[in-house]
């Protein structure tokens, strides 16, 4: 079940909009009880749109699944959040769900994620525990666990997810399916909850590599309401996705194959590479030197953008009230001690500390320094090859409860997802096959392939090529 | 080099943050540990580095200065907890004479 084969059993008069819902609806009743990747759904809504849905479209008659951080006209956006689960719904479509719906997509199921889209397990959501469909006793991974457990467990066809620091590709590899970070500016953020302003970005999660294709075909482009969305064209992400690797110089950044590595993760990413080399590509050793500052530069940018975008949290214009407030402070105060859960707090504290006066210029602005000497590591890298191979993630999905012992633990393994985010460049997982871990028989491992600013189309090419010789 | 120590509560006030004491003794001892990783930034010597406030080179580009149909009233009040005659109603902000 991919876009693209079910396109093609619409175009064929084999299935109709409405079967596919229905059978999908039918999915969710039977499994999501035990994978709890769906926060609601909109079934008697998304019946009328499949109803009247435009074959004609690039996804016409396409059901796809919405992380709960996007807004979509008359529909809840928790963001995972009690702040926002109460009676929030969404006045506007954001602008990648208006795009989809102009291409025929129906929006269909709202997906659950760690609270802000901060956590790498989704157990950070105040409302519910979505598990791994590959071992319901493992985490999904985060922050867009819902959107891949749906993907992987085939109650969703595809679904979009947002990415600050690896929220799309290390979920991805956790359920074994495929997810893109498009690059910095290449997909608007209009109608996106903003956790860190600099690093978010909207991409899909999909079964296939041409499905990412042809969401990303779709929601790419310039947007009048966000002006971070680059003016530049959106080239055709499908007609060169079968050109193979011959002759591509791919790089493996001895920083990223270091210690830390589980070995089966490790054996899994290097077959890729291998067959990869045996397609053509040549493979290149390279260095990022300064990847080992990437976990602390992250984690001070992001938690600096957070505690300024989710002061916006105030009990006043939507979410959560404290009742009976005193006054304006302890309206604000209690509002937000209410609403947000640990993790959630923790990054509030640890970026208005690094704002706070005093401690700017030790943290924020040195972060903000060592993220151009980052972005220059993968400029230099650019030079000498056309892409870059990596593990997604150091380990297969960890097994569910933990994360809150210790949060510095469960940040350092964001390790290989984050770097991506700070240079801006695009990024995506695909499946490279399974592994022993921790006492389970096959866990997913996914290969992470990053590309310059703006080179989706040479990146999909590369996943693709890799996807074939699964 | 001393352990970075966080002023929990201060920084709470700042951030709006009303937490309780069990609270601020969890993220005590988690918040010095990321802050304690934190300070391996300072072994790197950045006095000549540019700062990057974004990852791509894009500037505040602005959209034509034309008027576009805005969300109804209704719509933007619509998820306010509290609103009275068309506005969000907050508690009292001046001080009594």
């Amino acid at each position: 079940m991919t876009i693209s084969s079910l396109r093609q059993q619409l175009l064929a008069g084999q299935t109709t909009p409405v079967a596919i819902l229905e059978q999908l609806a039918a999915a969710i009743a039977g499994r999501d009880g035990r994978t709890g990747a769906y926060l609601s759904h909109n079934l008697e809504s998304a019946r009328a749109e499949a109803a009247h849905a435009d074959l004609t479209l690039p996804l016409g008659g396409i059901p796809l699944a919405i992380k709960d951080n996007i807004n979509v006209l008359g529909q809840p956006c928790t963001c995972g959040s009690r702040f926002l689960a109460e009676n929030y719904r969404s006045p506007y479509d954001a602008t990648v769900i208006r795009k989809l719906r102009e291409a025929g997509a129906i929006p269909f199921g709202r997906m659950n994620l760690d609270e802000f889209a901060m956590g790498s397990s989704s157990e950070n959501s105040a409302l519910q525990t979505t598990r791994n469909p590959h071992d319901f006793e493992r985490i999904p991974g985060g922050s867009s666990g819902g959107s891949a457990a749906a993907v992987a467990d085939l109650t969703a066809v595809a679904a979009l997810g947002s990415d600050t620091g690896g929220s799309i590709r290390q979920p991805a590899s956790h359920c074994g399916v495929v997810g893109l970070k498009p690059s910095y500016g290449r997909v608007s953020r209009y109608g996106l909850v903003a956790f860190a302003s600099s690093l978010d970005q909207v991409g899909p999660l999909t079964r296939s590599v041409e499905d990412a294709a042809r969401i990303l075909q779709v929601i790419a482009g310039p947007d009048p309401l966000d002006s971070t969305c680059l003016e530049a064209a959106v080239p055709d992400y499908l007609s060169g996705l079968n050109d193979g690797v011959k002759g591509l110089r791919l790089g493996l950044p001895r920083e990223y194959f270091g210690e830390g590595i589980a070995p089966g993760v490790r054996r899994q990413v290097e077959a890729a590479v291998q067959a990869l080399a045996a397609q053509g590509a040549e493979v290149v050793d390279i260095s990022l030197p300064h990847t080992e500052y990437a976990v602390a530069t992250y984690y001070v940018l992001a938690t600096a953008e957070a505690s300024s975008n989710l002061s916006r949290f105030d009990g006043i214009r939507y979410g959560h009230r404290a009742a009976n407030p005193a006054d304006i402070p302890d309206l604000y105060q209690r509002s937000r001690e209410d609403g947000f859960g640990p993790e959630v707090k923790r990054r509030i504290l640890l970026g208005t500390y690094v704002l706070s006066s005093g401690y700017y210029d030790a943290y924020y602005s040195r972060a903000q320094k060592v993220r151009t000497l980052i972005r220059r590591d993968f400029e230099a890298a650019f030079t000498r090859v056309d892409a870059i191979l990596s593990p997604v993630a150091p380990s297969p999905a960890r097994k569910l409860g933990g994360s809150a012992i210790n949060p510095l633990d469960e940040y350092l393994s964001d390790i290989f997802t984050l770097a991506p985010n700070l240079a801006g460049i695009c990024a995506i997982s695909v499946p490279c096959g399974v592994t022993a871990f921790d006492g389970a028989a096959a866990l997913p491992v996914g290969l992470q392939i990053l590309g310059p600013h703006l080179g989706e189309a040479m990146l999909l090419r590369i996943a693709r090529a890799a996807e074939s010789c699964l | 080099m001393p352990q970075p120590h966080i002023d929990v509560r201060y920084v709470a006030n700042l951030a709006r943050l009303e937490l309780s004491d069990a609270e601020v003794a969890t993220f005590q001892p988690q918040l010095d540990a990321i802050l304690g990783h934190v300070e391996t930034l300072t072994k790197l010597d950045v006095d000549d580095i540019e700062a990057s406030a974004h990852a791509a080179p894009v500037f505040g580009r602005m959209r034509p200065d034309e008027p576009h149909t805005s969300l109804p009233l209704s719509a933007v009040l619509q998820n306010a907890p509290d609103q009275f005659q068309g506005q969000f109603r907050v508690p009292k902000v001046v001080a009594d004479a």
